[in-house]
């Protein structure tokens, strides 16, 4: 009996610092996606605290009603087969409760799967994310600059992270804006975000990467769109420009600080070319080179100089081997 | 000495050198032993060279717990490092290494070798057979699986562990990110035990379907031999998926193929598909005999027949099924995007909908019955309120959208130790304490085996309750260490203690072991639990012919009909029996299988060719063996009977 109160006692616990002061971080969202998921993680805590007080007061009243020491001696307990209207109980709940639970997780699926709705006709702000051992490149290519290891990006407008990665698996997170997703070396995923409050949030790779795993994290800073606008005004003109022969030191396995350039790697080492899910499939190579200063360039479909690229990529490519 | 190079430690640290004197103290300990005593003819005749399904089962049991220490110390260095933040107990390297053996550890050479012990044991007694159906065979799969464990654990002292983690997910284990031979060993470790796997799961599903005493139907078979039957079936399906997959990743980190790198072709997503096409039913394969566990237990404590039998069955079936495609849930972040994902989540939470029944179904069990909380049934009563919070925070997992969230995340490892713990160690446990008797003729010790629960169940809940907290508070699974700001250490302070619980409790299942072989009663007859099934229908412990009668079966619960309803179980009179002769063959095979292992892992190929003709040079002395087993004579077995029941 005492275990059974024990673990009472500790589910009270838990929901009492599930929803106490300090709230946890993915239960504390402050995007819409991070919305949706923490609504349907506080559904399903308490549909399924539903099933669990179910299961514990019939288990401790059958204990206490049954147990041996209260029967005579010459009890003989019956011999029961089934019931079909108690299983059909036993059948039909569970059924009808997976039912709700499935028409939810359809529905918030799509939902975190989509653009955010509700920022009118915004478009969504890209930035190629990409992982290397053992930190974070982030490539604006609307704004035509690249950060290391720190993600500046604006309240109020849809996010797409367009992910993969130079080496393994790794899995880009920000709980309070969003679920993760796979970044991985041979296509891309794409992951849609948005900030509704300005703030700092922890962002990491939460998929296990070998050595450098624990520290492979980043900050994320969401702020006003002037804001934003005015820390790329400022980068531009700081901020040293992103070579070649940088971005392979960069790739090195390891862990560096927080880092920006003017310009992307897109140009000259662009994005692996399969997609995963549809949305903006097809090479989004950028046409803006690293030295280039231009402000404001809408990120091109397509590109008049790929060739180059490829043939730079090729080198690139095996340079690093 | 290049030559030699090849064998060295990657990273070494004094635990290790330690460890490498204590492994070479424990074998010239074990060797002088076994020659001081005179034992090493014993240990061939009676335990190398058996056919016989209890020794191979108890075989089984003893390596399982050997791994159950080896995985339980993982663990605990595992929640000492992260015990508090910063700590540097261990560095990211070590720590890697050992939260990797835990999982291939316990999944694969503990939690495996523990269902399939107690099915060796139990199932063929529980239907009435002298053995199963390929006692060679038998030998082969333990000797196999054996070899592959011994190949796994000497990984940390001879060329390193591997450190990938136990999903072993590519790039990151191929040669570029994991070039030591730590993966290798993983490949073929797992490998070798899980061709004995397969065999045992063929072996066992011929056993279950041609060898089940007269009148036994299938729908008369006692709960756990269900089970066993389900579990096998799934073994057989899903097996292959792992070979092909090992054989696979072998053949890219040792002939440099492209399966599953990045270039030129591979594809790194298609092992995270194969692992969890056999991962997840893997899942099941060890939870549904513990299910068949605590099916027997429930009943026989509760002095009542297990309520809806059909119900179980039919759960179980719809279990196994649905365990073979559920698969994506483990990477729905892979980005297959909302359609995929949305039929995966279907899948995955309808398996709370079986699983519901038969938490239901022991519930109603327990209903109108007179309960004794012996041990094994203190294990399924804990197994119940904990697992049934590991499960519905498995269909919370289950839900792809909040599953991004949860992914990757101490809640994850939250939810699949609340369910592995008391669904398989709870239920091994059990099974131990319940079937103890039947092994060795006597009971462990009640008083000393219920501290051991409270501390175990106890330990489990305050070690996984807090990593639900600490994971939707945002850390991430496998990490070494973390800041003090992220405000982890309490809830992880806390997982340390429970681990400390845990430790206290299987040791004080060992030590449980050593009081009782010492000071129990050997006087406890053949049925101590007033049980129900045909395995208590003969002497405690068993003869090496199980039944001297083969048994007539009338339903479920043969045994207890025939205790309380008149059934008569024993109607023919004494015939000849035939046995079969023990075999060496079995065991040298495996040996040469350990040596093909360890020299592939380290590309020594002139030894591996000469040993893979050794392995086939036994299989086919074998072929060509002429070996008709032997009988034990009416006269024998009457002797041998009235000897039994004089002692009593």
């Amino acid at each position: 009996m005492k275990l059974k109160w024990a673990i009472l006692g500790a589910l009270f616990t838990l929901t009492a610092v599930l929803t106490g002061c300090e709230p946890l971080t993915v239960l504390d969202p402050k995007g819409p996606q991070a919305q949706t998921q923490a609504d349907v993680i506080w559904i399903s805590i308490a549909i399924m605290a539903f099933i669990v007080i179910t299961v514990f007061v019939m288990l401790v009243y059958i204990l206490i009603k049954y147990r041996g020491s209260k029967q005579a001696d010459s009890y003989e307990p019956p011999h029961i087969e089934g019931n079909k209207i108690v299983e059909s109980i036993v059948v039909g709940i569970p059924i009808i409760i997976v039912a709700v639970l499935s028409i939810i997780s359809v529905q918030s699926t799509y939902d975190v799967e989509a653009k955010p709705e509700g920022y009118g006709d915004k478009e969504p702000l890209v930035v190629y994310a990409s992982s290397s051992d053992w930190k974070w490149h982030f490539s604006y290519p609307e704004q035509d600059i690249e950060t290391v290891n720190y993600l500046y990006v604006p309240t109020d407008r849809p996010l797409e992270f367009k992910l993969y990665s130079y080496g393994p698996i790794t899995s880009f997170w920000i709980p309070q804006l969003g679920g993760q997703k796979y970044a991985m070396s041979d296509m891309i995923t794409t992951l849609h975000l948005a900030a509704d409050v300005p703030g700092e949030f922890m962002g990491r790779n939460s998929n296990f990467s070998g050595e450098g795993f624990a520290e492979n994290t980043f900050n994320v800073t969401a702020m006003p769109q002037q804001e934003f606008d005015d820390w790329v005004k400022e980068v531009k003109q700081t901020a040293k420009p992103l070579t070649e022969e940088k971005f392979d030191e960069l790739l090195e396995p390891g862990h560096l600080g927080q880092l920006t350039f003017t310009g992307t790697h897109l140009g000259f080492m662009p994005p692996p070319k399969g997609h995963h899910e549809g949305h903006g499939a097809g090479g989004e190579d950028h046409s803006e080179h690293s030295s280039h200063e231009s402000e404001s360039s809408e990120h091109s479909e397509h590109d008049n100089n790929n060739n180059e690229h490829n043939h730079e990529s090729d080198e690139a490519a095996s340079h690093n081997e | 000495m290049e030559f030699f190079e090849r064998f060295a430690i990657p990273h070494p640290s004094p635990a290790i050198y330690a460890s490498m004197v204590a492994i070479a103290l424990t074998t010239i300990a074990v060797v002088v032993g076994l020659t001081y005593f005179k034992k090493w003819g014993y240990l061939w005749r009676e335990w190398l060279t058996t056919v016989d399904h209890k020794k191979i089962g108890i075989m089984y049991m003893i390596s399982a717990l050997l791994m159950l220490f080896r995985g339980g110390a993982d663990a605990l260095m595992m929640r000492a490092q992260t015990a508090v933040p910063e700590n540097t107990l261990l560095d990211a390297q070590h720590y890697n290494e050992i939260f990797t053996t835990h999982g291939v550890v316990m999944i694969i050479f503990m939690a495996m070798a523990f269902i399939i012990a107690l099915m060796n044991f139990v199932i063929p007694l529980q239907i009435g057979a002298r053995d199963v159906a390929f006692p060679r065979l038998n030998a082969l799969s333990f000797w196999l699986y054996f070899m592959g464990a011994m190949l796994l654990n000497i990984s940390f002292v001879i060329g390193g562990s591997p450190s990938s983690g136990w999903t072993s997910y590519f790039p990151l284990a191929g040669n570029e990110l994991s070039p030591s031979v730590g993966t290798n060993y993983y490949m073929l470790a797992l490998q070798i035990s899980g061709l004995g796997t397969l065999i045992t799961g063929i072996n066992f599903i011929v056993t279950i379907l041609k060898m089940r005493a007269p009148g036994m139907t299938l729908m008369k078979m006692p709960m756990f031999t269900w089970a066993g039957l389900i579990t096998n079936v799934i073994i057989v399906f899903a097996f292959p998926v792992l070979t092909v997959a090992l054989a696979m990743g072998t053949m890219d980190r040792l002939f440099a193929t492209n399966f599953f790198t990045t270039t030129d072709g591979g594809m790194d997503m298609l092992w995270a598909n194969l692992f969890w096409v056999w991962g997840h039913p893997e899942v099941y394969i060890l939870i549904l005999p513990a299910f068949g566990i605590y099916s027997e237990i429930i009943p026989t404590f509760a002095r009542r027949n297990l309520y809806g039998y059909t119900t179980m069955v039919v759960s179980m079936v719809v279990i196994s099924l649905l365990s073979f495609v559920v698969w994506v849930h483990h990477f729905f972040t892979m980005g297959q995007g909302a359609l995929v994902n949305s039929i995966f989540s279907i899948t995955t939470m309808a398996i709370a909908v079986p699983t519901g029944i038969k938490i239901f179904n022991w519930l109603f069990t327990m209903w109108k019955g007179k309960i004794q909380f012996t041990v094994p049934m203190l294990y399924s009563l804990g197994f119940i309120p904990i697992f049934t919070i590991g499960g519905v925070t498995g269909v919370m997992l289950g839900m792809a959208s909040a599953d991004y969230q949860y992914h990757n995340t101490m809640f994850l490892v939250a939810h699949f130790h609340l369910v592995i713990i008391p669904g398989v160690v709870f239920a091994m446990i059990a099974g131990l304490t319940y079937w103890w008797p039947k092994m060795f003729g006597f009971m462990l010790n009640e008083r000393i085996g219920k501290w051991g629960f409270w501390f175990i169940a106890g330990g489990t809940v305050l070690a996984f309750f807090p990593m639900f907290i600490s994971g939707l508070d945002g850390q991430a699974r496998r990490m070494y260490t973390y800041s003090e700001g992220t405000g982890f250490g309490i809830w992880n302070m806390l997982s340390f203690v429970g681990a400390i619980g845990l430790a206290i409790g299987f040791a004080l299942l060992v030590y449980n072991i050593y009081y009782s072989t010492r000071y129990a009663s050997r006087d406890i007859g053949d049925d101590p639990w007033n049980a129900r099934s045909l395995e208590w229908a003969t002497h405690n412990p068993v003869p090496e012919y199980n039944f001297a009668i083969t048994p007539q079966v009338n339903s479920s619960e043969a045994f207890w009909d025939a205790k309380k309803r008149g059934h008569k179980l024993f109607k023919a009179g004494y015939k000849d029996i035939h046995m079969p002769n023990n075999s060496g063959i079995p065991f040298i095979m495996s040996v040469f299988f350990f040596i093909f292992g360890f020299a592939f892992i380290f590309s020594m190929w002139i030894t591996v060719i000469v040993s893979l003709i050794a392995i086939l040079a036994c299989m086919t002395y074998r072929s060509f063996e002429k070996d008709d087993g032997y009988h034990i004579t009416a006269e024998e077995l009457k002797k041998a009977e009235s000897e039994l029941r004089g002692a009593k």
